[in-house]
């Protein structure tokens, strides 16, 4: 069990927030331009069977 | 103290907002159909089942599922956009102030019955348990298991007790075409909802604690994000009042950078130095009187540990 308590406690890490803003941002517009938001569209205008349990 | 009070009632309003805002298309409840409309080429932070009538936008896990089901699997990186921009500001902010699931677990907990408690014995282990359903369900099992032809979103299909609230029943509610579909796998899930129901009113938010993938994503962004609670060590008396007030049991150390910290604020609202704060900017300022009231807080409570009445700063 003590592998499980021996996790070291951690520091807030100021400022990485903002580079990794900068990663979403980009990720974003590569997912727009390769049109990945028209897929999460289409799925998203459909019922999933699967999702309520019936598929 | 009342403003500190108010704290939680702000955050209540949050994810009431929040929730009629991401779920609040009621000709869908009405009518058994889904909305259709342009917002749902975006996702919102929270778990948001988009086949719920009421869904108004999409669910960034839906929509990595989604991607992962394609045929061909190409980096997602539309979803990993949102994932990153919300992680990055929120971390688990967006557990602890906007899912409407952490909403409807922290009102079962309101529930006066059953003795309350924290966590699930078996804690340290079991806090894993959202990471192997990122891993098993979410990405490895919605690339790799089919149901004839087609491959299947894993942790919707089999685990995800949101979808069966938020869109199951409404959806079954009033669409017979649906209802007579009805199967195993829907009392499966059905069953996975109600005992969820029945531990989340005795354990703090066990969906969120031990199942949820979109917790374990956000609460690896959460030591880096923008939204934090700050500690200043400094002022703290080590009276422990944050510890017994945090709904997950942390310590201030912990506070804001463990993974299981939902940054609600709870402990905000009983420090009696007031050394924890949302934002940069130390609120306790080092003058004169204030830090010599602050010495004379601690050398009382160092002779009287209990003298802080917990009830008058809940
Ligand atoms: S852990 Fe999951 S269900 Fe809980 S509040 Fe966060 S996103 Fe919502
Ligand atoms: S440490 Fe504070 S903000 Fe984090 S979960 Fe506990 S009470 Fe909420």
């Amino acid at each position: 069990m003590s592998f499980w308590s021996r996790t070291p406690d951690k520091k807030q890490k100021r400022g990485y927030w903002l580079p990794l803003l900068m990663i979403g941002i980009v990720c974003l517009l590569v997912g727009i331009y390769q049109e990945q938001l028209t897929d999460i569209y289409r799925k998203a205008v459909m019922i999933c069977l699967e999702c309520i349990g019936i598929g | 103290m009342k403003h500190r009070f108010g704290l939680q009632r702000i955050r209540l309003l949050f994810q009431i907002l929040y929730t009629i805002v991401t779920n609040g298309y009621v000709y869908g409840y009405l009518q058994g159909k889904i909305y259709k409309g342009p917002l749902k080429y975006a996702c919102v932070p929270g778990l948001n089942c988009y086949s719920c009538p009421g869904a108004t936008f999409s669910c960034p896990l839906g929509a990595l599922q989604a991607a992962l089901n394609e045929r061909q699997i190409q980096i997602p990186f539309g979803v990993l956009g949102f994932l990153f921009i919300f992680g990055s500001i929120f971390g688990r902010f967006v557990c602890g102030w906007l899912c409407p699931f952490g909403l409807f677990q922290d009102l079962l907990h309101r529930i006066p019955l059953f003795h309350k408690r924290k966590r699930l014995p078996g804690h340290k282990v079991l806090k894993y348990g959202k990471y192997l359903v990122l891993v098993g369900l979410v990405l490895v099992g919605s690339s790799v298991l089919f149901t004839g032809f087609a491959k299947i979103p894993a942790f919707c299909k089999y685990l995800y007790p949101s979808g069966t609230l938020m869109g199951a029943i409404p959806l079954l509610g009033v669409n017979e075409q649906l209802q007579s579909q009805i199967g195993g796998l829907f009392y499966w899930k059905l069953g996975i909802l109600m005992g969820l129901v029945i531990l989340s009113i005795k354990i703090y938010r066990p969906f969120c604690q031990y199942l949820c993938p979109l917790g374990a994503v956000y609460g690896w962004f959460n030591r880096f994000s923008l939204v934090q609670i700050h500690w200043e060590q400094d002022a703290c008396i080590s009276c422990d009042a944050c510890k017994e007030a945090c709904p997950v049991n942390l310590r201030p150390e912990q506070i804001s950078v463990s993974a299981e910290c939902i940054k609600c604020g709870k402990c905000i609202s009983v420090c009696p130095t007031r050394c924890l704060h949302y934002g940069r900017k130390p609120k306790v300022e080092k003058k004169h009187g204030q830090v010599k009231d602050m010495i004379a807080t601690k050398c009382k409570m160092e002779q009287n540990p209990n003298r802080i009445d917990k009830n008058e700063n809940q």
